[in-house]
């Protein structure tokens, strides 16, 4: 599975424009769902049939992610950009960015007004692309870069950028793969624009209308020197979200996931995440409400270049979806 | 001219009924339906040239600005308010406004330089500090005339100078005028809804409600747009610029504009020669953002002609960079067909 991590945290995809990583997941899962579509905003959407008795289930894991789209070429061909979602400007410095183009970039920032003790703000930053001037800038306002670097294998700990969100993008592939002989109807929607206005999850769970949902997504750790208090650390097994500070995750679809767990007896860890969201919470408001859960992946780092998970969490996140596919769905 | 009859019309959001008026008076011999919904959303629909080619495509313009509500009386006869929608403090000292539906004249007093003290000039003043002076002497004077939650929007009139014009509301007074054009032209070879939405500037409100009901295939926003032109000590993006056309969105606070939209305008702008422009991305938000997250999702762009200082009493827009818009807007129409809707992957 690690080639897989690879390959999709390197791919290219920020909010709005996920054509590449899309296509790259969509050659993954050839040959192995019933039906596999896109839907209007973008969507990727492969369906596995049951055998009719079970209930619709709706997995989304995001495939965009965050980055920055020039807003202004100056004289000189530095390019002054917008953010893509959460882009933390303790990130930025010295970081290096790729557009869809292929185009490399430097992350740049002003030094005259820089106030000592204080972060500067993301105005202050820029992107060198190398040009010289304007009319001979590679890049034009409008294009929008993702971070570049490359998948790092640690053993037990894989780094890379943008784990959030395609690790959880490789596990619906491997559950899409894995999946046998599961009663329900599951769609494995791979979403866009998460980042941004969770416009993919709820536009596709509008049109799915499922049963039961559950994002895939990373969540924090508090195992890193003078954290934030929370219980979730790396190593102790995929994360059972209870609350974020977007949603309260449906009792009845944490208590099965719990269930599941234990059935099986895979570690798990209940999670309480006090800054940040998922695809869960635009799905849960729509139509009459859609009762819904999230599998996290421990990850330390998030929206940072160097995004960290443990594989065996990764491993245990695969085996956990595929017992609660496999088995009756009651909340 | 239609765009001078809806920038001096009123219709502060939640109070469109004017406005809507004088767009059905204006479309109605020109659409197969004319109706309105329960929130003052206008739909104008208008069928295709025979048979069409399937799509359902929607342009969305908002037909209310940004102005102020009437909130309460103080005891000399003014009048308490706060905006509706978002209007700079420092732009109310010293306007003249348009009260209710009487329109009655209101100033917003400033105390006379005569009498300043020192520091005074020197800070803002906040809007719950302003008053509305109707020239009423007393509270009951003043409760006779206006009822708290009524309107008051800017007085300004329509000017023309050259090629540019000056006036009020031109966001979206100027999409309205300019989606009332295309209704007012030949058929598309598709069916169109054209919407003229209501609360845009307090939340998206009308569109939201207006794309759930049409559904469409693909959508437009026409809007009147941030134009920070002037010259400044910085090398930094004017948003846009008048005078170079209508600009494109790219990505806003609302939305991420669908790329096969955006790359049709621009083939047909390219093929035309017609001038246009990219948005500043990252500025503002439109109903766009709104139809693109309705249901299954609509893949949206938002078009807009250029405004030097919307939100504020007095807004200035190119003639040409208006035209420009309608003649995007209706090219890229005439072409546009379900292929332009088609994925490669």
């Amino acid at each position: 599975m690690k080639e897989l991590i690879k390959k999709l945290t390197e791919a290219y995809g920020p909010s709005g424009y996920e054509d590449q990583i899309r296509q790259l997941i969509r050659e993954e899962i050839r040959g192995y769902a019933d039906e596999i579509r896109t839907d209007p905003l973008g969507s990727l959407i492969a369906l596995k049939r049951g055998n009719g008795k079970g209930k619709k289930v709706m997995l989304a894991a995001h495939m965009d992610e965050i980055g920055v789209m020039v807003t202004h070429i100056d004289e000189k061909g530095f390019c002054r950009f917008a953010p893509i979602g959460g882009v933390f400007p303790l990130t930025l410095l010295g970081g290096r960015v790729v557009f869809g183009n292929g185009v490399p970039g430097v992350i740049g920032m002003e030094r005259k007004q820089l106030e000592p003790g204080k972060t500067p703000s993301l105005n202050q930053f820029f992107v060198d692309v190398g040009a010289s001037d304007k009319p001979s800038c590679p890049v034009k306002v409008g294009d929008a870069a993702g971070f570049s670097r490359s998948f790092e294998d640690l053993g037990d700990r894989l780094v890379a950028k943008t784990m959030d969100d395609r690790i959880g993008c490789a596990i619906l592939i491997e559950a899409v793969r894995q999946l046998r002989r599961s009663p329900h109807e599951v769609y494995f929607v791979f979403t866009v624009q998460e980042e941004a206005t969770l416009a993919g999850a709820r536009t596709s769970a509008y049109g799915v209308n499922p049963d039961m949902a559950l994002a895939v997504d990373v969540t924090g750790t508090g195992d890193t020197p003078e954290s934030n208090h929370m219980a979730v650390s790396l190593g102790e097994g995929p994360a059972i979200k209870v609350k974020d500070s977007g949603m309260v995750a449906h009792g009845g679809v944490k208590d099965l996931m719990v269930r599941r767990a234990e059935g099986a007896r895979l570690p798990y860890q209940l999670e309480v995440l006090t800054a940040g969201t998922t695809d869960a919470m635009a799905i849960q408001m729509v139509r009459e409400g859609i009762p819904s859960g999230c599998l996290s992946v421990p990850c330390r780092y998030i929206h940072s270049p160097s995004e960290m998970v443990d594989y065996g969490d990764v491993q245990n996140a695969v085996k956990l979806l595929l017992a609660i596919l496999g088995k009756p769905i009651e909340l | 001219m239609i765009l001078k009859e809806l920038a001096e019309a009123i219709g502060v959001s939640g109070n469109e009924d004017a406005v809507r008026k004088i767009i059905a008076d204006a479309v109605r011999d020109h659409v197969d339906e004319l109706r309105s919904d329960t929130i003052g959303n206008l739909f104008a629909v208008k069928k295709a040239r025979g048979k069409g080619n399937g799509l359902k495509v929607m342009i969305a313009a908002h037909m209310d600005e940004v102005g102020l509500m009437i909130t309460g009386f103080d005891s000399s006869g003014g009048l308490r308010f706060r905006s509706v929608g978002g209007i700079d403090d420092r732009v109310l000292p010293g306007k003249l406004l348009l009260v209710g539906p009487d329109k009655i004249p209101g100033v917003i007093g400033v105390k006379p330089v005569h009498l300043l003290k020192e520091d005074e000039g020197k800070q803002v003043v906040k809007m719950d500090s302003l008053v509305i002076d109707i020239g009423a002497s007393s509270k009951e004077e003043a409760e006779k005339l206006v009822k708290v939650g009524q309107a008051a929007a800017f007085a300004t009139r329509y000017r023309k100078a050259g090629r540019t014009v000056t006036g009020k509301a031109f966001d979206d007074r100027a999409g309205c005028a300019a989606l009332v054009e295309l209704l007012r032209g030949e058929r598309f070879p598709f069916e169109l809804h054209g919407v003229f939405t209501v609360q845009e500037e307090v939340g998206l409100r009308g569109a939201q409600v207006a794309a759930s009901a049409v559904e469409p295939d693909c959508a437009f926003a026409l809007e009147g747009t941030v134009c920070d032109d002037l010259p400044k000590d910085q090398d930094v993006s004017p948003t846009t610029e008048l005078g170079k056309g209508p600009a494109i969105s790219l990505m806003d606070r609302s939305v991420f504009a669908d790329r096969r939209l955006v790359d049709h305008l621009i083939a047909t702008a390219e093929r035309l020669g017609i001038p246009y422009q990219f948005k500043q991305p990252g500025v503002g938000g439109t109903g766009a953002g709104a139809i693109a997250r309705s249901k299954s999702g609509a893949p949206s762009v938002p078009v807009s002609v250029p405004c030097r200082f919307i939100h504020s009493p007095v807004a200035r827009l190119s003639l040409d960079d208006f035209e420009n818009t309608v003649r995007l807007m209706r090219e890229s129409l005439k072409r546009l067909t379900p292929d332009v809707l088609k994925r490669a992957a």
